[in-house]
């Protein structure tokens, strides 16, 4: 009886083991078929002129698979999409953590993470039929669907990311560190500055870095929004057509195991593991610097 | 003198500060005007409970609402033995090591995994080379996987959560690990896990890039009939009207009845989720 009982004990944990492996194992698998669906484009094109080609025309004869450009607009969509939500974001979260009284906190800490929560094909939805027209009209453009509108959007849906995340490494940042602070006379800002943004360094530096790669995956916002002209754009009103909106876009009429769609497997690729990349420096900033009690620094 | 300076340039830099946490409410309430003032007026009975009509440029939205259920439930049918699985073995069983590091390392990847990324993956392996097509079985499988590290963090955060008291009481009876797993601590954890479940579910209601190529489509003529039937989904719904359709502009305002719908769902699970969290905060 007693040892019965041991075994399945013994079985479960075994069990629960095993089930643990499953996100690993779809990583895997994901990594997989990516690979398995998109390296045959290279039997077609070098790698070389995969990323570094600058004409992207899968479907002329003979076609151009060169995604430089699509690169190109992935990258710039989301450094010009930082750039408005990394200071935004990380001055929310002092706001939030350093500044609101609790009942403020309260209330603004939920709406925040209710904007978390709004589907991206809403809020591509709203840059089509709100923000376009009114950047067409009042900056006197072609089109308002463009790099800028894009980035507003996607800036947009990542500062709840970052602001959460940052906001959780400055709230947690221990009082005797302030106290000691304030004890030698230093102000608000000045402790601010010098003692808690410093010591809360890593997790704004992982808070960055996720919502720099949740910026770079968005798909719906960039296929509806950023305007779709596979060229290396010359302002930030040019249309673009990052890689994400590529896939999407594409798919429906790529014929299947065709170049093309091989092609869009290879985006899918590169995507993945500029993704994975990002994420593998978050992981390893919060690792290494992990804020240990007071002893950060 | 130079005190009095320090206090202007903080009380300066603080407004800064204030006014950036006000931006972010202000998106937010502009968002909800448009939203909501375009929106309103297309809303009515008829428009929630009947199909599409006339090539798509009258009537209702019901099959898209009923698709979107259909996928974010059966995904969670998908995710949860293997997302509430998983927690339990980080929160109860799991030691400092290299196969945590490893588990740890999976979940936070397939976390960042982009959308589109696992629409590709679910159009290769389920659709593609399990033979499931374009359908509801294809979906709520890409789905389950998409959301899988929503369901592990919050489940496993409602599990650490609970006091270790609770555990040696449960002990001290004499139960063994999993009795005390199954009788204390899961019904202890129970609002928090249902809290992360209803986040999951509004997060694949949302879903708009893993569907595209897995399950949804633009019109489909009867309501589905098993899983292995393609679905109409609001998401996709939406996309496809706004883009796509014959006549964008004149069906602008059935866009943004759909495009209200869909965010008044989602705004509904997650106060829920909310209300549920402050719930399970006064009571431990």
């Amino acid at each position: 009886m007693k040892k019965n009982i041991l075994t399945k004990e013994k079985i479960i944990s075994t069990l629960l083991l095993l089930i643990a492996f499953t996100s690993i194992t779809f990583v895997a698998l994901i990594f997989f078929f990516l690979f398995h669906e998109g390296l045959p484009i290279f039997k077609h094109v070098s790698v070389r002129e995969f990323l570094f080609g600058k004409y992207w025309y899968p479907t002329s004869d003979p076609p151009d698979f060169g995604i430089f450009p699509l690169f190109i607009g992935s990258i710039l969509v989301t450094l010009l999409s930082s750039v408005i939500a990394i200071p935004i974001g990380v001055m929310t979260a002092i706001y939030l953590a350093e500044m609101a009284s609790p009942f403020v906190r309260k209330i603004l800490k939920p709406l925040i993470e209710l904007l978390a929560a709004l589907p991206s094909v809403v809020i591509g939805f709203f840059g089509m039929v709100v923000v376009a027209p009114f950047l067409q009209k009042y900056f006197d453009l072609a089109t308002g669907l463009n790099l800028f509108n894009a980035s507003l959007m996607l800036a947009f849906m990542s500062i709840p990311t970052i602001c959460s995340i940052s906001e959780d490494a400055i709230y947690s940042v221990p009082t005797e560190l302030k106290e000691g602070s304030f004890a030698l006379g230093a102000t608000h800002l000045q402790t601010l500055l010098r003692v808690i943004l410093p010591s809360s360094l890593s997790g704004i530096s992982v808070a960055i870095t996720l919502g720099m790669s949740r910026a770079i995956g968005e798909t719906m916002v960039v296929l509806m929004v950023a305007g779709g002209a596979a060229m290396i754009p010359e302002s930030i009103f040019d249309p673009v057509r990052p890689m994400p909106a590529s896939i999407a876009a594409e798919m429906a009429e790529a014929p299947y195991k065709s170049l093309h769609y091989h092609a869009l497997f290879a985006i899918g690729i590169v995507l993945f593991l500029f993704t994975w990349a990002f994420n593998m420096i978050a992981e390893y900033i919060s690792h290494k610097y992990k804020q240990r009690g007071t002893a950060t620094l | 003198m130079a005190i009095k300076e320090n206090k202007v340039i903080e009380k300066a830099v603080f407004s800064i500060f204030r006014l950036s946490a006000y931006v972010n409410i202000m998106a937010l309430g502009l968002f909800f005007y448009f939203l909501v003032k375009n929106g309103i007026s297309a809303i009515s009975w008829e428009f929630l409970t009947s199909p599409p009509k006339d090539m798509m440029t009258k009537g209702g939205i019901f099959p898209c609402i009923l698709g979107t259920f259909i996928l974010s439930f059966g995904s969670m049918i998908v995710a949860l033995p293997f997302g509430i699985g998983t927690a339990i073995y980080l929160s109860e069983y799991a030691r400092e090591g290299f196969v945590l590091r490893l588990i740890r390392i999976g979940i936070n990847n397939l976390a960042g995994v982009p959308s589109i990324v696992f629409g590709l993956f679910g159009l290769a392996l389920f659709a593609t080379y399990l033979k499931f097509k374009v359908s509801i079985l294809t979906g709520i499988c890409t789905l389950g996987i998409l959301v899988l590290p929503v369901i592990i963090s919050t489940a496993e955060e409602a599990l650490s959560s609970v006091p270790d008291t609770f555990r040696e009481a449960s002990y001290g009876l004499g139960a063994t690990k999993w009795q005390t797993i199954k009788k204390v601590v899961l019904p202890a954890a129970l609002p928090g896990i249902l809290t992360g479940l209803i986040l999951s579910l509004s997060r694949a209601a949302g879903e708009t890039a893993a569907i595209m190529y897995t399950a949804a489509v633009f019109f489909a003529p009867r309501l589905p009939h098993s899983i292995f039937d393609p679905v109409m989904a609001l998401p996709y719904h939406i996309y496809v009207l706004a883009t796509a359709g014959t006549q964008i502009e004149k069906t602008r305002n059935l866009q943004y009845g759909s495009a209200l719908v869909l965010v008044i769902l989602i705004l509904m699970m997650n106060l829920i989720a909310i209300y549920l969290r402050g719930k399970k905060q006064e009571k431990f």
